[in-house]
């Protein structure tokens, strides 16, 4: 029981959570040569990307606003993978949840928004959770990659969004226009969640924040949430100490569409009022389901470091539509960016697991080289009984 | 309107565009089927795709020679998937997600040349339909419509159909197709023999980057003749579906590939035909048909033992 400190091990822990942080640097700079190649100078592209980001309270306001969906995949992401089972279905369970909220709320018009307002969350929540089940369902009773049936679910919630909002969903006012622009009807303005007046900047960021401290909570002091890391961590072992592996994994999956399909609900209560589309989901999410999975693995696959995280892509995607105003650039550099930030951070982990390993060998042969001593006291062995 | 679905004429022209369309997954999904029977996910090929179909374009529109363009998409392929096996292999990063980047990655910066070199839609002179005149004024109207449904496609089409079988000699009757099926099953065995897991999985990543860049040639050259931002549209994902439908094996994806471009051709005459099932759903059931079909294909067959498997030595 004598525990003494070692130097080292602090030393790890900085270093394991400074690879990732190195790892984006070197996608930037990366960038910086793209930007370079492009006949921009980066060092002007990558002040006009911050200055666009955090040069001005309304700015700010709206990277927390871009932010907002990126954190809600990213707490379903966090859930789902340290079950054990991965969700590329963000796109298609946001938009699960934001199409049953606003047929909810289009088709109950008359309602309290303190009624309203809540029950289509619930609705956003409960849809999600259906769209990342059926992926938990097929993946735990018949063994089918959750990889690709999240992926197929995504384009069947779009073509459904697509067939639903071009036909039984459609704005009436498009009826009487000739241009159809696939959308529904404004909410009522008393389903709107509070807006922080002069900015864009809504409830559903304090939402997804305070949702982040209870994930953390749920999956680090709850008994559901223990058994859902022991699943992911170790299946196996898991099943011999008796926990029941294919519902906790589908139970992953559900909740992590559930958050994602809260985030669809929360980004029409709050920021659209209506339900749009361009034909692929990118139109409404933004490819926030895509974004969410980058800004996860970048806060470590931890709710509390997924905030950050998510503010720092928020930030990436408004400071690109301001890169592309002031210097011509295309904001699709962005999506490009963020690829690379997943491929290094991604591959920078292979340090991380090294150190891990160092610390293993190192503890087992810290732990072997003072027992010789230790070794000539069998007495011990009968102490129990 | 029904009934005219059924004309000989309109089911001659389904089954056409059904051997043309399956071009493009046959391409992507053969590369992937490589890469995965040595145990490598690659999540990419949407974005290999992207990157490839505007080289492809970008260089035919600039030349006025697809075989330059092909070229080009080649390149860029063998380029993105090399960077796929380096961070799989040299870097052992989880497969699943890397993949989602080089997805993001080709997304963006297919996009990002396409607004900086080109600005708007342009459309090329691709490579040309092949036809043969005698057997296209044959009087039996069978041969007319083999010649139809079979024989007026482009190069690209052929050779991809030809890919199955030679792939699939590759993987059962070679030297390498073992290898490549034992560093799939079993790295640990496949090392302790001698052959090198890493270089066999560095050539079938790369390998199946390329065939992806083709895959994307062979819609921005070759059956569409247009580039437009993400204009895969999810057929690079459905590649990587239709490796585990074909269960592994070349004839498999082939099967898979033909069912999937053949109901996106039904799909698209009866838009052309006016009937009224709404478009949105007939091009959702292809999504449905490929989950069902995991549902039945995955109980019976095995995926590779080791796929998606990091393989580090002496470890088990």
């Amino acid at each position: 029981m004598q525990q003494t400190k070692r130097p080292g091990l602090q030393w790890g822990v900085i270093l394991d959570a400074l690879t990732p942080v190195v790892a984006a640097l070197a996608a930037l700079l990366v960038g910086a040569v793209m930007l370079m190649l492009l006949g921009a100078n980066p060092v002007q592209a990558y002040l006009a990307l911050v200055q666009g980001a955090f040069g001005s309270f309304n700015s700010l306001a709206d990277t927390a606003v871009k932010a907002t969906p990126l954190l809600f995949v990213a707490l379903g992401i966090c859930i789902a993978f340290r079950g054990g089972v991965i969700n590329i279905g963000g796109e298609g369970q946001l938009v699960a949840g934001a199409v049953t909220a606003t047929a909810l709320a289009l088709a109950l018009p008359n309602l309290s928004g303190w009624v309203m307002i809540p029950l289509c969350m619930v609705v956003g929540f409960l849809s999600g959770a259906v769209w990342g089940g059926i992926a938990g369902v097929l993946k735990a009773y018949f063994n089918v990659n959750e990889i690709l049936s999240t992926l197929m679910l995504n384009q069947i919630a779009v073509q459904s969004m697509n067939f639903l909002l071009r036909g039984p969903m459609l704005d009436p006012d498009q009826f009487d226009s000739a241009s159809r622009i696939p959308q529904t009807a404004r909410l009522p303005v008393f389903y709107d969640l509070p807006r922080w007046v002069p900015t864009r900047l809504h409830l559903g960021a304090l939402i997804a924040v305070i949702l982040a401290v209870l994930v953390y909570i749920f999956l680090w002091r709850t008994t559901i949430g223990y058994r859902i890391r022991a699943v992911g961590y170790n299946r196996e072992a898991s099943r011999y100490a008796g926990i029941n592996v294919e519902a906790y994994m589908v139970l992953s999956l559900a909740l992590s569409g559930a958050f994602a399909g809260l985030g669809g609900a929360v980004q029409v209560l709050g920021l659209n009022h209506r339900m749009f589309t361009d034909g692929s989901a990118t139109g409404f999410t933004g490819s926030a389901g895509f974004n969410g999975i980058v800004a996860a693995l970048f806060g470590q696959l931890h709710p509390i470091g997924s905030i950050p995280a998510s503010f720092f892509f928020g930030a990436l995607l408004v400071g690109a539509n301001k890169l592309q105003r002031v210097m011509q650039v295309p904001a699709a550099l962005i999506t490009a960016l963020n690829g690379l930030v997943v491929v290094f951070v991604v591959s920078s982990e292979i340090w991380r697991r090294r150190r891990a390993r160092q610390r293993q060998l190192a503890q087992m042969e810290q732990a072997e080289a003072p027992k010789p001593p230790e070794v000539p006291t069998p007495v011990e062995v009968s102490h129990d009984r | 309107m029904i009934a005219e679905l059924f004309s000989a004429s309109v089911l001659i022209g389904i089954a056409s565009s059904g051997v043309r369309l399956a071009t493009p997954y046959l391409y992507a999904a053969l590369g992937e089927t490589l890469g995965q029977r040595s145990g490598v996910l690659n999540l990419g090929v949407e974005g290999q795709m992207l990157m490839g179909a505007y080289a492809g374009f970008y260089v035919t529109f600039v030349t006025g020679n697809p075989w330059l363009g092909l070229l080009a998409a080649t390149a860029v392929g063998l380029l993105m998937g090399f960077a796929m096996a380096v961070i799989s292999i040299r870097f052992q990063a989880e497969q699943g997600i890397s993949g989602i980047g080089i997805y993001l990655f080709g997304l963006g910066m297919s996009e990002l040349l396409f607004q900086t070199t080109l600005g708007t839609v342009e459309t090329v002179r691709g490579f040309p339909a092949i036809s043969i005149p005698l057997l296209e004024q044959s009087p039996s109207a069978l041969v007319r419509a083999i010649d139809t449904i079979f024989l007026s496609h482009n190069i690209l089409v052929y050779v991809a159909f030809a890919l199955v079988p030679l792939l699939a000699f590759l993987l059962n009757k070679t030297t390498l197709g073992l290898r490549i099926r034992a560093v799939g099953q079993n790295p640990q065995a496949a090392d302790t023999l001698g052959v090198s897991v890493e270089r066999v999985r560095y050539f079938t990543v790369t390998l199946g980057g390329m065939l992806a860049g083709i895959a994307g040639a062979s819609l921005s050259i070759g059956l569409l003749n247009v580039f437009q931002q993400n204009m895969t549209a999810g057929q690079g994902f459905i590649a990587v579906a239709l490796v585990y439908f074909g269960g592994w094996r070349p004839f498999g994806v082939l099967a898979g590939a033909l069912i999937f471009s053949l109901v996106n051709a039904l799909q698209v005459w009866v838009q052309v035909l006016g009937i009224p099932i709404p478009s949105d759903v007939a091009v959702m059931m292809p999504y449905v048909l490929t989950i069902l079909a995991l549902v039945v294909a995955v109980q019976r067959v095995q995926q590779p033992a080791a796929l998606s498997k990091v393989f580090e030595r002496g470890e088990q």
